[in-house]
């Protein structure tokens, strides 16, 4: 069947094709890699694989007591407080640009975790989670028999 | 007395990128000027500086001609075998210099890194008295 060049689809294919090439190429010459908007604070890093996941924050001068993280199912809550420096009276503020206050980030990660095995560690202002992939929700292999 | 934080507000998770201009760096890495507060005391002015991945063998700090230069080197993250899945921020190294008055006694500052975080110490000069000899004649 011969495609019709008014047909909308077939056009709108085309643009598509011609945006993903323009895209491409610029991406070329754009050294800075693609940073999707922070959904919040902090700022969040995932690496995968297929059998677990790596979640990196930058999360500099945090206690770990004012640190919550929680995992249930696919879902990755961290939450907590960075408290403000205290003043004395007298003492004043010339620069003030480091954030302080509550976060709460919620991320759904692609399948479900074994919760038992989750790993924190907070090292030079990063966290660093290691949430591994549940054994139940790992792919499993089907033999195929041949009929007979 | 409990203070009701309020929640941090969205644009301040993004860092900020040294622009281009200026003396180029010769790592061939992103830098980002850290974010600092700056209070003063009776007694000293201090820098607090946030330099998350830097540990306290990775800070450079030179003071020439007035002019402080923090510089916070981070390493690079790969773990092996994952694939980065989702990218809110990249890693790179800080840079930031501030500019001293003369009322700070450059002899005698202090570092500190913990967690990240910098901390400065920049005691002011003591106003000393001296008494003047008068020598007769």
């Amino acid at each position: 069947m011969l495609s019709n060049p008014f047909d909308m689809r077939f056009g709108l294919r085309e643009v598509e094709r011609l945006r993903r090439e323009m895209n491409s190429l610029f991406e070329q010459f754009d050294r800075s890699p693609r940073l999707a908007a922070a959904g919040g604070y902090p700022a969040m890093n995932v690496w995968a694989n297929a059998d677990g996941v790596l979640v990196t924050a930058e999360l500099p001068g945090v206690k770990l007591e004012d640190l919550d993280i929680a995992v249930q199912g696919d879902t990755l809550t961290l939450q907590g407080v960075r408290e403000p420096e205290t003043l004395e009276d007298g003492e004043r503020y010339h620069r003030r640009e480091r954030p302080t206050g509550r976060f709460q980030r919620v991320f759904q990660l692609p399948y479900e975790i074994e919760v038992t095995k989750v790993e924190a560690t907070y090292e030079a202002g990063v966290l660093h989670i290691s949430l591994p992939r549940a054994e139940a929700d790992k792919p499993r292999k089907i033999q195929v028999r041949a009929a007979k | 007395m409990t203070q009701t934080t309020q929640e941090i507000q969205l644009q301040e998770a993004e860092k900020q990128e040294i622009a281009e201009g200026g003396a180029e760096r010769t790592r061939a890495r992103r830098a980002f000027i850290p974010r600092a507060d700056i209070y003063e005391t009776d007694d000293a002015v201090v820098v607090i500086a946030d330099m998350p991945g830097v540990t306290a063998d990775a800070v450079d700090i030179t003071l020439e001609q007035n002019v402080l230069t923090i510089n916070g080197y981070v390493g690079e993250y790969r773990p092996e075998g994952y694939a980065p899945a989702y990218a809110e921020y990249s890693v790179g190294d800080y840079e930031r210099s501030f500019s001293l008055s003369n009322q700070i006694d450059q002899d005698k500052i202090e570092a500190r890194m913990t967690d990240g975080v910098l901390r400065l110490h920049l005691p002011k000069v003591q106003p000393t008295t001296r008494k003047i000899a008068i020598s007769a004649g």
